[in-house]
């Protein structure tokens, strides 16, 4: 059977897994926005904090993939929450980073004059700062949901959703016809999915930068 | 040692006094501002000028809080401040600092409503004054307004940062080197300007440079500051220049005192002079009538508005050849404006052909001419009046010891 007979036969499986991963990646770098985001603003500007959550997060990503999924198994059980969880933790770093250099590199004497001007504290980071360390936090997001499209089809194993499945019955399978194709066919899934978060960030960086940074 | 800077009586009302301000930044040993008192008369641009380092952006920063003082008061408008809301006092004091600090991500239109949204005004209100401030900046509402900053140039976006500092209509403006990291032409051009503004809006300005010519010629009262903040001379640009306080002050001022008088005076405040002119449809033969009624070597040829257009003089006539009178001859240069500096007009008239300036007024129309005997004739009348000044005080303070002397005996 062709690679190509393969994915007509299992389409409607294929796009059920794409959908799943794209809402399991998509989720987890939404909470890793969220997160990073706030980390990142609360610590910009103090050194300590600033370094501590940025040597966390650092840690997150050296810790083998494989053996976070299953270390989450006994709180989490199987299935989407233990993916979701290690996925945030993956993600934090780029986001957490890119936020904090976006907003340190703010031209301090932009602050000054928002300031000299009478706007507030969290007027000059909702107006000002934050708008203008953006396209570094885009950045940001977007490599981390790069990471996340990888990283993900490995919790499968813990038995989450995806084209991990695919890739993971492949390789149980070494020697059968099939192994090749459900491989192929997960690798290209995954392809497919990062080129989609890939265009969107390209697409959300574009539309919520102001012209005038652009 | 006291570190006073008072106005006398002749001074409007006070706007900002600086009483005791005091500012130790942690592990420095001396204080950047000594125990500062300091009074800024309304409608008056004071500057403080000093050397770098010597606490003129400190003692800046204080008025609007920007860095808090260590001790001291702070009362602007008869009210004290050194304690209220720093949000709500900064949006009554323009800013203006050295690097603009526009927001990038803002249009021009954006940028200027900023205090005016946070003071609650409605959109149409906003909208009017920022068409109304960018005309004032000479700036095109219709091409501008939806511009942002990296699309403008330098000197356009210092107006800007100006039309943006006014836009709350403060009283107060605080103006940190806000010319410094120009282009020397532009600088000339917009600190003109902005004089021309102020004589309209009479706003009390507190402006901080290190340059000495620049705050004789903005300054309506200029603090000379030595380290610490502390106050050598507290005085018009006049007296400065012509009674320096210390040594001190006179090392400050550099040589030439004189020359730098000719920022103080403006041509529209001299005589000009009558120069044989001629209509340029005019020929050759009324040129040289014209010379032969004055004691000119050339006459200046004017078109139907009487813009200047060409200097014919009569040897151009002869070899001219009978070709019209403004094909011949030399372009009109060293063109100045009446709110140019004689300063400004030396250094036109220097270079010219003719060694004269011509002034015409906003619409290029001729009022007269500068030379060089005008000029000289202005900085001696100055320095007479200064000197008959400075005099003048020092009778003032000798009679006051007398008059406390005798109610104390
Ligand atoms: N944030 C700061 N921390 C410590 N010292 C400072 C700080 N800002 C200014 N200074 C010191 O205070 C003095 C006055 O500085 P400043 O007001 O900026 O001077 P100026 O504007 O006249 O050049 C300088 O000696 C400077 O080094
Ligand atoms: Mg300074």
């Amino acid at each position: 059977m062709s690679l190509w007979e393969f994915i007509e036969g299992r389409y409607d499986d294929l796009l059920q897994a794409g959908f799943d991963h794209i809402w399991l990646v998509g989720l987890s770098v939404l909470l890793c926005t969220v997160i990073g985001v706030g980390l990142g603003v609360a610590t910009y500007q103090t050194n300590r904090p600033r370094e501590i959550v940025l040597a966390v997060t650092s840690t997150f990503l050296t810790v083998p993939s494989f053996a976070l999924f299953v270390l989450l198994i006994p709180p989490l059980g199987i299935g989407a929450p233990p993916v979701i969880l290690a996925l945030t933790m993956y993600g934090l770093l780029p986001v957490v980073r890119n936020t904090i250099t976006g907003l340190r590199e703010v031209d301090p004497s932009i602050v000054e004059s928002a300031k000299g001007m009478g706007l507030g504290r969290a007027q000059r980071l909702t107006k000002i700062e934050l708008p203008l360390a953006w396209p570094v936090i885009v950045t940001g997001v977007r490599v981390s949901a790069l990471i996340l499209v990888g990283i993900a089809t490995i919790g499968a194993i813990v038995d989450g959703p995806g084209y991990g499945e695919f890739i993971f019955n492949g390789l149980a399978r070494v020697g059968s016809p099939v192994a090749v194709n459900l491989v192929l066919a997960g690798m290209i899934g995954v392809i497919v999915v990062a080129i989609i978060f890939d265009v969107f960030f390209a697409v959300i960086a574009k539309l919520t930068t102001s012209r005038g940074i652009r | 040692m006291t570190n006073f800077g008072t106005v006398d009586g002749t001074a409007g009302r006070i706007m900002i006094r600086l009483e005791n301000l005091r500012k130790e930044y942690p592990k420095e040993p001396k204080p950047a501002v000594d125990d500062l008192t300091l009074e800024i008369p309304e409608g008056e641009i004071v500057i403080l000028v000093g050397p770098s380092g010597c606490g003129k952006t400190t003692t800046m920063k204080m008025i609007n809080r920007i860095i808090e003082p260590t001790s001291g008061r702070i009362v602007v408008d008869d009210k004290d401040v050194t304690h209220e809301d720093p949000d709500q006092l900064r949006r009554r004091i323009g800013y203006v600092i050295q690097q603009i600090g526009l927001f990038p991500h803002q249009t021009i239109a954006e940028n200027i409503a900023t205090v005016p949204k946070l003071l609650g005004w409605d959109a149409k209100r906003i909208d009017a004054r920022i068409d109304e401030l960018l005309e004032t900046v000479s700036m095109s509402p219709a091409t501008y307004r939806n511009r942002y900053p990296k699309q403008l140039s330098g000197g356009q976006r210092q107006r800007v940062g100006v039309a943006r500092a006014l836009s709350g209509d403060p009283a107060v403006m605080l103006m940190d080197e806000p010319f410094g990291a120009i282009d020397p032409i532009t600088r000339d051009r917009l600190q003109n300007e902005f004089l021309r503004l102020q004589a309209e809006v009479r706003k009390t300005i507190v402006f901080v440079t290190h340059d000495i010519d620049e705050a004789i010629k903005m300054g309506d009262r200029i603090a000379i500051l030595e380290e610490g903040s502390r106050i050598a001379q507290y005085d018009t640009p006049e007296q400065i220049l012509t009674a320096p306080a210390s040594d001190f002050v006179a090392d400050f001022i550099g040589a030439g005192a004189s020359l730098k008088r000719l920022n103080l005076s403006r041509v529209r405040d001299i005589q000009l002079t009558e120069w044989p002119t001629v209509a340029r449809n005019a020929d050759g033969a009324a040129v040289l009538d014209a010379l032969r009624a004055s004691d000119k070597g050339c006459a200046l040829v004017l078109d139907e508005q009487r813009r200047p257009c060409r200097w014919v003089s009569a040897a151009d006539v002869q070899r001219g050849d009978g070709r019209a009178i403004d094909e011949i001859g030399l372009p009109p240069d060293a063109v100045v404006e009446p709110q140019a500096t004689l300063n400004d007009a030396l250094n036109e008239l220097i270079t010219a052909n003719y060694s004269v300036a011509i002034v015409v007024d906003a619409a290029g129309v001729y009022q007269g001419i500068v030379d060089i005997d005008h000029i000289n004739e202005a900085i001696r009348g100055m320095r007479t009046a200064a000197r008959a000044k400075a005099r003048a005080g020092l009778v003032e303070d000798r009679d006051e010891d007398l008059l406390t002397k005798g109610t104390t005996t």
